[in-house]
């Protein structure tokens, strides 16, 4: 019998050198290493990985062009269903979806099936579609870059349809491009699969606030498109409303992410400033909070606090983020939740007041839910506090469209197909469904897409 | 300064601003629009150099090209039909943005009278085209160089002395003359418009730096804004936020500057 082979273990860069750099942490397999890992794989008769991918790419399939060094065969695979493995096999939380049900995961070697994704995505020789040109095909508007309107972009272009995609910002990707820290995701890699979109037809139009430039009404009745999906995001920062939040250096992670990742802030020529700041508190427990503290860390900062109000089983934040924060020195203060913040004569932070937490009985959510310790509370001198706690859906296109149904709490109201309440108008991804993760945004312009098309 | 623009200029409103990139290492920075011509697919910013960006695009000349344009944003200014007489305040770069909704308020059928704050008579801009729309016009300048010596709160306090029946104030300016026009207002129970020009990134609603309090609760200038009810500005919060970058605002001036 031969040896089992191993999961390939990631190739990284060392904690205490990679927090002073900007430089992805990961860096990919070599095609040995591909190979050995594809080479795990069992190709299980009914692959469980499959069904746990809300794209369902044909994860056994790849695998063993992969394992035969056909590395532009599995490429050609994985692009039949999903049209950013590049970006997926990067930030796809697996542990919880196709690794998740790999049948090797029972013994704690699940097949590193992102890792190989990304090997495949990242060597693959970059392609164009030429999608099948009909006369006097439908028009078809998409408002937002973020991963879902690139899904759903990708789907309908390569089923012949006339494509636009509308971007309120500068630069294409949503929270791939303002959100996603460099040293997770290269904006390079961004940039190279939203060409590969662009070189196939997808037409893109940035600095286009849908709502303000055009409404939606526009679009469907003077604009000529037959159809709407509307892929906006939920980035409208929530903050927490205690006193002292409005201190200068009390920033949303949104707003401290766009300085440093859509301005480039970090660099020394970008106009758009930011501090340099030496004690920080990031308050959350999601990936978003751990992208702030790992950005800060790398920023030159001492210390990076990261308070959190439950207790680490209730992070919301994929292990191994959590973990990269950790090894690269960001320290946890877990169970804690500020109260206050107070600021020096000028008005700048210098301290966060917090308040110990323990667990109660589980909340609606269905996690044990926080109560304050009376009488616990202590100061924490900070010179920067980052706010992660959550996203709101932004209310401009709905303030703007009267006849599109929305929830309590401002999110777009879809069928299972993405339908809304207005005809030709469809919605996907955090702004139908709250803030959720890149993967099922993605499937939700799937979904929308396939529903478009059987009305066209 | 003129830009090509036609989608915004056809969607332009008064009280609506435009964010703008100059080039790819540039910053996003917002500037009201002061006037649109759907004709000719223009808008018109007027821009004071105050620091980098500002001074950057003080010297592109006719024919240049900036990188990014995004607009209109913001709510529109609520311009309301035969209230009475209406004050709208400027004060220095403040009194281009305050054109087009004076103009809206006259046409809805009100009387204006218009009072433009300025340091000296060289930086007083539109005195004309005010003068020509108002039903009164009052100039003060700091140094009296044209107009009356003093601030445009003392011409609103001799409107109030002399019992002017003032239905509202627009007032557009300085944060700190916004503040004390303000602090007037407050005393008399006038109901005070303020455009206000908070720091942004996006200018979309997404990050929240250009966040304010309005009656104790938070509100975003991009979306929600920029004109509030003045009444119920904590500008003291702004001001004091409008000062975080103030070293590295000047560092990049600087640096500008030396070429």
């Amino acid at each position: 019998m031969t040896e089992k082979i191993p999961r390939q273990k990631k190739n990284e860069q060392e904690p205490q050198v990679r927090n002073k750099n900007f430089t992805e942490v990961t860096q990919n397999y070599t095609a040995e290493q591909a190979k050995l890992e594809a080479g795990r794989c069992l190709s299980c008769q009914k692959p469980a990985c499959v069904s746990g991918c809300p794209v369902n790419v044909q994860i056994p399939q790849f695998i063993q062009q992969v394992k035969a060094g056909n590395f532009a065969e599995a490429y050609t695979i994985i692009k039949k269903d999903n049209y950013l493995p590049a970006i997926c096999g990067r930030v796809c939380p697996q542990e919880t979806q196709c690794e998740g049900r790999c049948v090797l995961g029972k013994t704690g070697g699940a097949v590193a099936i992102g890792n190989l994704e990304r090997f495949v995505a990242d060597n693959a020789p970059v392609e164009t579609w030429h999608a099948t040109s009909l006369q006097g095909r439908s028009k078809i508007a998409i408002i937002g870059s973020g991963p879902s309107g690139l899904t759903c972009a990708a789907e309908l272009n390569a089923a012949g349809v006339d494509v636009t995609v509308y971007e309120a910002l500068h630069e294409l990707g949503g929270v791939l491009a303002y959100g996603i820290p460099e040293f997770r995701l290269p904006k390079a890699i961004v940039r190279r699969e939203i060409n590969s979109l662009a070189q196939s037809g997808v037409k893109f139009e940035t600095n286009m606030v849908i709502g303000k430039i055009f409404t939606i009404a526009e679009l469907l009745q003077e604009k000529g498109f037959s159809a709407v999906y509307i892929a906006s995001g939920a980035g409208f920062p929530s903050f927490m409303g205690i006193q002292g939040e409005d201190l200068n250096c009390v920033y949303s992670a949104n707003e401290y992410l766009t300085r440093i990742n859509l301005m480039k802030a970090y660099l020394p020529d970008a106009d758009t400033p930011i501090l340099r700041s030496k004690r920080v508190a990031v308050v959350g427990g999601g990936n978003v909070a751990m992208d702030a503290a790992r950005s800060a860390q790398r920023l030159g900062a001492e210390q990076v606090y990261l308070i959190y109000r439950r207790s680490r089983a209730e992070m919301p934040a994929r292990q191994e983020e959590i973990q990269h924060a950790e090894e690269e020195g960001i320290e946890f203060l877990l169970l804690h939740n500020p109260v206050a913040y107070s600021g020096d004569e000028k008005g700048f932070v210098k301290s966060a007041t917090l308040q110990k937490m323990r667990l109660g009985e589980p909340d609606a959510s269905g996690r044990r839910k926080p109560i304050p310790e009376e009488g616990s509370e202590f100061e924490l001198a900070v010179d920067a506090v980052i706010v992660a706690v959550g996203t709101q859906a932004n209310p401009i296109i709905k303030d703007t469209t009267p006849d599109l149904e929305t929830n309590k709490h401002g999110y777009i109201v879809v069928d299972e197909n993405g339908k809304t309440s207005k005809p030709g108008v469809y919605a996907g991804g955090d702004i139908a469904s709250g803030a959720a993760t890149v993967i099922l945004a993605m499937g939700a312009g799937k979904k929308a897409a396939k529903a478009i098309l059987e009305t066209i | 300064m003129t830009f090509s623009a036609p989608e915004i200029a056809a969607k332009h409103q008064p009280g609506q601003f435009i964010i703008l990139r100059i080039d790819a290492v540039g910053e996003r920075i917002p500037l009201t629009i002061a006037d649109s011509d759907t004709k000719d697919g223009t808008i018109t910013l007027i821009v004071q150099a105050v620091g980098k960006t500002t001074q950057q695009l003080a010297g592109l000349k006719p024919g240049d090209n900036i990188q990014d344009l995004s607009g209109p944003l913001g709510m529109p200014t609520q311009i309301e039909k035969n209230l009475g007489t209406v004050v709208v305040i400027g004060g220095g770069v403040g009194t281009a943005p305050l054109y087009p909704i004076a103009r809206g308020f006259k046409a809805a059928g009100n009387k204006i009278i218009t009072i433009l704050g300025a340091r000296n008579k060289d930086l007083l801009i539109l005195q004309k085209e005010f003068e020509d729309l108002s039903d009164e016009l009052i100039v003060m300048t700091d140094d009296g160089s044209l107009g009356t010596k003093g601030l445009v709160t003392n011409a609103l306090q001799g409107l109030i002395d002399r019992k002017e029946d003032i239905q509202k104030v627009v007032a557009i300016g300085p944060l700190i003359m916004m503040k004390f026009v303000v602090e007037l207002t407050k005393q008399h129970d006038l109901p005070t418009v303020v455009s206000l020009n908070s720091m942004m990134i996006d200018g979309t609603g997404m990050c929240g730096g250009c966040r304010l309090k309005v009656g104790g609760q938070t509100r975003f200038t991009c979306v929600h804004g920029p004109e509030f009810d003045g009444l119920q500005v904590d500008f003291d919060t702004l001001l004091r936020r409008g000062n975080t970058y103030k070293h590295e605002e000047q560092c990049r001036l600087d640096k500008f500057l030396k070429g």
